[in-house]
C-alpha cells in the first residue's frame, strides 16, 4: 500500500496492530490504551514504534514517552472531527515531536493542505486512488496568514 | 477602508481555483455529497428550498461603491435581480445555480470580495459597529482589529472543523451596536486605569435554541495579545467542545456545562503557552490603523445654513433626519441610514437597480463607502449636512428613505419558509402584515424605539430572543404557529426576552402585536420607551390583553 510522506508517494512499511491482534515484527503502531498497558514490553520491540491517537486522547498523556516513538497516527473517525488538527499542532509546537505524524481514517483529500500546515507530514487515505488529488491539494495555496507547523 | 495587497489577492484567487476544482469533482461524481457539503459551506454555499443560496462576506459590514456595483452585477447576471443583507452584515443571493458559483466567486475576487467561511463549522465573518470610526461615543475604531481578526480567521488551518460555527464581534464604543454579548466571542475596546486601550473579552454568548448572554473571561487584554487570546479560546473549544449533539456543540454550552471559572482556567493556561510567540507589534497595529484613516472631511461643514432651513421648511425631511440619521464626530457631517424596510419590500432585500444607485450616491456623498448593519439596513457614514436634503430626495425616489429606522417596522426578519429549508414557518408574509397594520407614520413614530425580530424557526437567524418583541415561527402538526417574547435586548443591557404565553395562530400575530402596542401606549410614562415599560410593569399586563 502507498501513502504520501513528505510530499512523496511512497510504499508504506508500517503495520497498524488492532487491540485484539498479537504484536508482530516490524514497524508497528498500537492504540494509546494498549501502549499504556503494555509499555514495558513494547519498549523492547524490535522495529519502530508508533501510537495511534483518537481525537479524544490527550497529548499530555504521551508527552513523557515521545522519545520512544517514531510515529503518531491521528485517527479520524469522521472528517468533520477537527480535534486531530489541534493534536498535530500541539505535538509539533508544544512537544517538539520530530517523528512522523500521519493522518489515518475517514478524512478528505481536500483536508490534506490544512493538515500539512498543522504539522501532519504523512497521509494514508482510505481510497488510495485519491493519493494524487491529495498530493496536488498541498500546492493549492502559495500564501497564508497564520504560521504553520510544517 | 482596507485595500488588499498582492498576497491577499493571490489567496482569494487561489481559493476560487480550489473551489472550481471541488465543484467539478462533485459534478463528476468524484466527491461525495457529505464531503462536498462541508467544502461548499465553507465557501458560503447552502442548498436551500428552491436553489442554492450563496452568502458573501461583508467584512465588518464595510463595502466600497465598486463592490456594490459588483453585487448588482451578480444579482442581474446570476440571480433574480436582488440581494439580501443578513444580520451578520453579509450579503446573500437566493437563486444562483451551483455550476455558476465558481464564476460568481471569481467575479467577487476581482473586487476584493469572497464568501470564505460565511458558513460551516468554522470561524465566521467578524462583525462590528456600523458606526465605527464616525460615532460620537467611540473609545477607539474597532475596524483595524476586525481586519486583523479577519486575516487570522481566513483559512486558519487548525480551526476549520470546529464542533460548530464560531462568531466574533468587536465593539469600540460605549454603546454596543454589534451585539457583542451574544457572540461566541465578544470584544469590547475599553480603557484601563492607566488610560491604555485594550479588550474586554466575553465568551459563550449566543442565540439560537439556547440563547445565552456571554460572560467576561478577561476584563482587560492588551492589544498585542489579541490573536494569541483568540487562538487559546478557540483551541480549548476545538479540543473540548461537544461533538455528540449539534444543538449542544456551540462554545456557550461548553462554558455553561464546565462553568466560566473552569473555562477561564483552561484558556489562561493555554494562552500562557502561546502568548509570547503570537504578539502583535505596534508597527503592525499602526499599519493597519493607517488603512482606516479618516476621509478628507471639510473644515467648516457645520457653517452651512441650508440644512437648518430645509429641516424647518420641510417637516417630512426633518422626520427622516430624526429617524434615519445619526450624529457624527465631525461637526457638519451626519451618518445616514438607508432603510431596507420599505412597506412593500421584504426586510433586508435590495434590488440591483438600488445597489447601483446606492453605489453612485456613496461616490457622490460619502467617500465611496457603504456599511451594512446587523439590523439589515445600509449606512452612508460621512454625509455633509448641506448635501442631506438632495440625498434624501434621491433616496426617496429609490424607495430607500422610509423614515422607520429603530421603529416597529424596522424589523429583523429571516427568509423564513419561503426560501429556507430549515424554517418551520413563514416570516416575510407576517412582516408585511405588521407593516400594513402600522402604516400610519405618526403612530409608528409615537411608539418610537422598538425592535421587532422575527425568525421562522428555532435556529433564530433573526435574533428573535433579543428582540424587544420576538416572534418565533413553530410548526405544530404541519400548521404554522408563532411564539411571542417580550423584553429582549442585544445592546448594553443585553437580555433574553420572556415568553408571553402559548403560541398564537398565524392570523392572530398582527393582532397580538397591535394589542401589545396598545397596552404600551396606555401604560407608558412620559418618554418611556417600550423596553423600559416592560422592565417596569412586567409581562403580565401584556399577557392578559393578548390572551
Amino acid at each position: 500500500m502507498q501513502i504520501i510522506k513528505d510530499k512523496q508517494i511512497i510504499d508504506d512499511n508500517w503495520i497498524h496492530i488492532a487491540d485484539d491482534h498479537e504484536i508482530t515484527a516490524g514497524n508497528i503502531t498500537v492504540s494509546l490504551s494498549r501502549w499504556k498497558q503494555e509499555k514495558a514490553d513494547l519498549i523492547n520491540h524490535k522495529g519502530n514504534l508508533g501510537i495511534r491517537l483518537s481525537p479524544a486522547d490527550k497529548i499530555e498523556d504521551i508527552a513523557d514517552t515521545l522519545n520512544n516513538i517514531s510515529l503518531i497516527a491521528l485517527e479520524f473517525p469522521a472528517f468533520t472531527d477537527g480535534r486531530s488538527f489541534s493534536q498535530a499542532r500541539l505535538l509539533r509546537s508544544r512537544y517538539a515531536f520530530n517523528g512522523e505524524i500521519r493522518a489515518i481514517g475517514n478524512y478528505m483529500p481536500d483536508q490534506v493542505y490544512y493538515l500539512s500546515r498543522v504539522g501532519v507530514n504523512a497521509f494514508q487515505l482510505e481510497k488510495p486512488e485519491e493519493l494524487n488529488v491529495a498530493l496536488s491539494t498541498m500546492d493549492d495555496f502559495t500564501v497564508k496568514y497564520q504560521t504553520s507547523s510544517n | 477602508m482596507y485595500q488588499y495587497n498582492d498576497n491577499d489577492q493571490t489567496l482569494i484567487n487561489q481559493r476560487v481555483t480550489q473551489f472550481r476544482g471541488q465543484t467539478e469533482r462533485y459534478l463528476n461524481g468524484e466527491l461525495g455529497e457529505d464531503e462536498f457539503r462541508a467544502l461548499r459551506l465553507m465557501n458560503g454555499l447552502y442548498i436551500q428550498t428552491h436553489a442554492p443560496m450563496l452568502r458573501v462576506a461583508g467584512p465588518y459590514g464595510l463595502l466600497s461603491s465598486k463592490q456594490l456595483r459588483m453585487l448588482a452585477h451578480i444579482a442581474r447576471k446570476y440571480d433574480k435581480d436582488y440581494a439580501h443583507i443578513t444580520t451578520r452584515q453579509n450579503i446573500q443571493f437566493n437563486w444562483p445555480e451551483l455550476k455558476n458559483v465558481p464564476d460568481i466567486l471569481a467575479d467577487l475576487a476581482s473586487v476584493q470580495m469572497h464568501a470564505i467561511q460565511t458558513s460551516g463549522n468554522c470561524l465566521r465573518n467578524t462583525t462590528s459597529d456600523h458606526l465605527a470610526g464616525v460615532c460620537t461615543d467611540e473609545i477607539e475604531d474597532p475596524r483595524p482589529y476586525c481586519e486583523i481578526i479577519r486575516q487570522w480567521t481566513i483559512l486558519h488551518p487548525e480551526f476549520a472543523y470546529l464542533p460548530r460555527k464560531f462568531k466574533i464581534a468587536v465593539s469600540g464604543s460605549e454603546q454596543d451596536r454589534a451585539a457583542t454579548q451574544l457572540h461566541d466571542i465578544g470584544l469590547h475596546i475599553v480603557k484601563n486605569d492607566a488610560g491604555e486601550t485594550g479588550f474586554k473579552v466575553l465568551v459563550g454568548g449566543g442565540l439560537g435554541r439556547t440563547p445565552i448572554i456571554g460572560k467576561v473571561i478577561r476584563p482587560f487584554l492588551k492589544k498585542k495579545h489579541l490573536l494569541s487570546y483568540l487562538e487559546a479560546i478557540v483551541r480549548v473549544y476545538n479540543l473540548n467542545g461537544r461533538r455528540d449533539n449539534k444543538y449542544k456543540s456551540r462554545i456557550k454550552i461548553l462554558v455553561k456545562e464546565s462553568g466560566i471559572e473552569n473555562m477561564t482556567t483552561w484558556v489562561e493556561a493555554e494562552w500562557q503557552q502561546i502568548k509570547d510567540g503570537m504578539e502583535l507589534d505596534d508597527e503592525q497595529i499602526t499599519a493597519m490603523q493607517a488603512q482606516f484613516k479618516a476621509p478628507a472631511y471639510e473644515n467648516g461643514a457645520n457653517l452651512d445654513a441650508s440644512f437648518q432651513t430645509n429641516t424647518t421648511r420641510n417637516p417630512t425631511f426633518a422626520t427622516w433626519i430624526k429617524h434615519n440619521s445619526e450624529d457624527h464626530k465631525i461637526p457638519g457631517y451626519r451618518a445616514v441610514y438607508i432603510s431596507l424596510k420599505a412597506p412593500a419590500a421584504a426586510p433586508g432585500d435590495i434590488t440591483e437597480k438600488q445597489l447601483d444607485a446606492v453605489a453612485n450616491l456613496a461616490d457622490q456623498y460619502s467617500f465611496g463607502e457603504v456599511r451594512t448593519t446587523h439590523r439589515q439596513n445600509l449606512v452612508l457614514a460621512d454625509v455633509k449636512q448641506e448635501k442631506l436634503f438632495e440625498l434624501w430626495q434621491k433616496l426617496d425616489s429609490l424607495e430607500l428613505a422610509t423614515p422607520n429606522i429603530g421603529t416597529a417596522t424596522d424589523m429583523i426578519c429571516c427568509p423564513g419558509l419561503d426560501f429556507c429549508s430549515l424554517a418551520n414557518a413563514g416570516s416575510i408574509g407576517i412582516a408585511k402584515e405588521i407593516n400594513e397594520a402600522l402604516d400610519d407614520m405618526d403612530y409608528l413614530h409615537d411608539i418610537g424605539d422598538l425592535k421587532i425580530n422575527m425568525s421562522g424557526c428555532m435556529n433564530g437567524c433573526a435574533h428573535q430572543s433579543v428582540g424587544h418583541i420576538g416572534i418565533l415561527g413553530v410548526d405544530k402538526k404541519g400548521v404554522e404557529w408563532y411564539q411571542l417574547t417580550l423584553g429582549g435586548s442585544s445592546e448594553n443591557e443585553a437580555a433574553i426576552g420572556g415568553r408571553l404565553g402559548p403560541a398564537v395562530a398565524k392570523d392572530q400575530v398582527t393582532k397580538a402585536i397591535t394589542t401589545i402596542l396598545d397596552v404600551y401606549i396606555k401604560q407608558r410614562l412620559d418618554d418611556e420607551i417600550f423596553l423600559d415599560t416592560i422592565k417596569r410593569i412586567g409581562i403580565s399586563p401584556f399577557k392578559s390583553a393578548v390572551y
